[in-house]
């Protein structure tokens, strides 16, 4: 877990709890940052070239600093969701090709499961929990409600994530441009909703983009 | 995901300057080397990190030409005004690849180099050609996705969408190397599996593709690409064709073709353009020219139908740049 603890008060989760009984607190612990920093590195006729097992970053969640050491092969998504309690981005196909771990990396979506954390050292990442302010809901979740864009809901925080990076950001060098449909459906074209409810998730995105001035 | 250690490089002279003693694993973007990790086709033991080499990531116009370093990402390809402008082909191309989330991460270098997308390849428990083994299960296993041409002992296709187009634009490829950058047409930097069939290309250990550079892009010049998938969404292309060439006074005065989705390699159709050159274009010439150019392929059992669709796509991008 991070050196710095996410403010918001939390309740106990189900996987707190989980976690409990598993032998407890996994990577509670601050590791200390003399690991984060080996001597090993391959000999080269250019020099060394430094190798490691483990890395300390600093990423910034949801406006939330946390400093923390990560190894190598530690994805972006196994981070979120193990050791910053950030369940709400979703482990599905875990290979790129379903969208659940859609998160925003300096704004633009990404597949978390396919981004190691080590990558995104002193980059801003957004997720489905950053979304809200207090109790006001962005105004994609507020569409996905209003439109029934859920059915069994668990794509959902990944198909929110792109339309808001397409939204806020990525469709701004067009931004007075209006949206069709074929823009719409090629911006939320790496996400996969097994339920088949891509009517309502259209038209979800359609009213937000009406919302946020997009149509 | 299993473990492995990270190099971080500072510059590409020590990338080329590697130990040979070992085998080393380069990740551009990562979104290919990462899926071969998961599903355990390979365990790299050290994986070294391109992104911690600066000045890699660039689109320029020098000399007339393009130059586009290997870690530029798709998604600037696909963004970028000057390619969208004089280069449809590449453009349509980019857009055409994966999805957004693999765009903003994907790079020009890892498309050109990424591995096959044969089922076999990606099972673990298989042990084919390709990962040392004896045989190629895709000769008389299931073969819907495979080669109709160049296959022989390997009947992958080459999976990239930029391959093809940058190939019908003359592009050349700038290689990193212990002795200094060679060029070579990108072309030529695509090999059969007979060459060697672990390989998709020319490189040698500790090798590196740095950057792709195009020509000037002609005045009166067109280029479109056309792909043909499964899937209304996203997909792996099942036959691609890439298409640059002049149409003057109604007749084909130059036409470069490559199809992707057809062979181990972007697959040239000297053939096809021949007989497009210096003849007039109406459905006819063209039609005929897009069966000619198919008539060396030897379907599998499955796939004969690539044949047909290779036909389609060729006509197609040929008959849009009138």
């Amino acid at each position: 877990m991070g050196t710095k603890q996410n403010k918001k008060g939390k309740a106990y989760t189900r996987r707190d709890f989980l976690k409990g009984f598993g032998g407890g607190a996994i990577g509670a612990a601050v590791v200390p940052k003399i690991l984060a920093q080996e001597s090993a590195s391959i000999e080269t006729k250019k020099g060394k070239i430094p190798v490691c097992s483990k890395k300390q970053v600093t990423l910034t969640v949801n406006g939330e600093k946390y400093t923390l050491v990560v190894e190598p092969q530690e994805t972006l998504l196994d981070v979120l969701r193990e050791r910053l309690n950030l369940t709400g981005t979703k482990k599905t196909c875990n290979q790129g090709e379903c969208g659940g771990c859609t998160v925003l990396l300096d704004d633009e979506p990404v597949y978390s499961c396919l981004y190691l954390a080590f990558r995104a050292d002193g980059k801003d990442i957004r997720t489905i929990e950053g979304l809200a302010e207090k109790e006001n809901l962005h105004p994609v979740q507020q569409a996905f409600i209003d439109t029934d864009a859920y059915q069994c809901g668990f794509c959902a925080p990944g198909f929110i994530m792109s339309t808001v990076g397409y939204l806020e950001t990525q469709g701004n060098s067009q931004s007075n441009m209006k949206l069709n449909m074929e823009d719409i459906k090629t911006a939320i074209s790496g996400n996969i909703c097994r339920c088949g409810n891509y009517d309502q998730i259209y038209k979800a995105v359609a009213e937000a983009a009406k919302k946020m001035g997009r149509s | 995901m299993k473990e492995f250690k990270l190099a971080q490089p500072q510059n590409l002279a020590q990338v080329t300057s590697l130990p040979s003693d070992q085998r080393y694993f380069l990740m551009a973007g990562g979104t290919d080397l990462l899926d071969e990790i998961k599903n355990e086709i390979i365990d790299p033991g050290v994986v070294v990190d391109l992104k911690s080499i600066p000045d890699l990531a660039y689109i320029r116009s020098t000399d007339e030409k393009i130059r586009i370093g290997a870690m530029t990402r798709v998604s600037e390809l696909a963004e970028n005004s000057t390619i969208k402008t004089n280069y449809p082909v590449l453009h349509e191309a980019a857009l055409s690849l994966a999805t957004p989330q693999l765009q903003n991460v994907g790079t020009v270098g890892g498309n050109l180099c990424q591995r096959p997308r044969c089922w076999y390849y990606r099972d673990p428990q298989v042990e084919c050609r390709k990962k040392g083994g004896s045989r190629c299960y895709a000769a008389r296993g299931r073969n819907r996705y495979h080669a109709i041409l160049g296959g022989g002992i390997c009947h992958i296709v080459y999976p990239s969408d930029l391959a093809p187009a940058l190939i019908s634009l003359d592009a050349e490829a700038t290689i990193a190397t212990a002795n200094g950058d060679r060029t070579v047409p990108l072309e030529e930097f695509y090999t059969l599996p007979r060459v060697d069939v672990r390989k998709e290309n020319i490189l040698k250990a500790n090798e590196i593709l740095k950057e792709v550079k195009i020509p000037p892009s002609k005045n009166e010049g067109k280029s479109t690409y056309v792909k043909l998938k499964e899937r209304g969404t996203w997909d792996f292309a099942l036959v691609s064709a890439a298409v640059c060439g002049i149409v003057s006074g109604n007749t084909f005065k130059d036409i470069k073709i490559v199809l992707g989705g057809v062979a181990p390699i972007p697959w040239r159709l000297e053939k096809a353009e021949n007989l497009l050159k210096g003849n007039p274009v109406t459905d006819d010439v063209v039609k005929q020219a897009a069966k000619e150019a198919l008539s060396d392929a030897r379907p599998l059992k499955e796939n004969a139908y690539k044949q047909d669709l290779a036909a389609i796509a060729v006509s197609r991008a040929v008959l849009s740049l009138v």
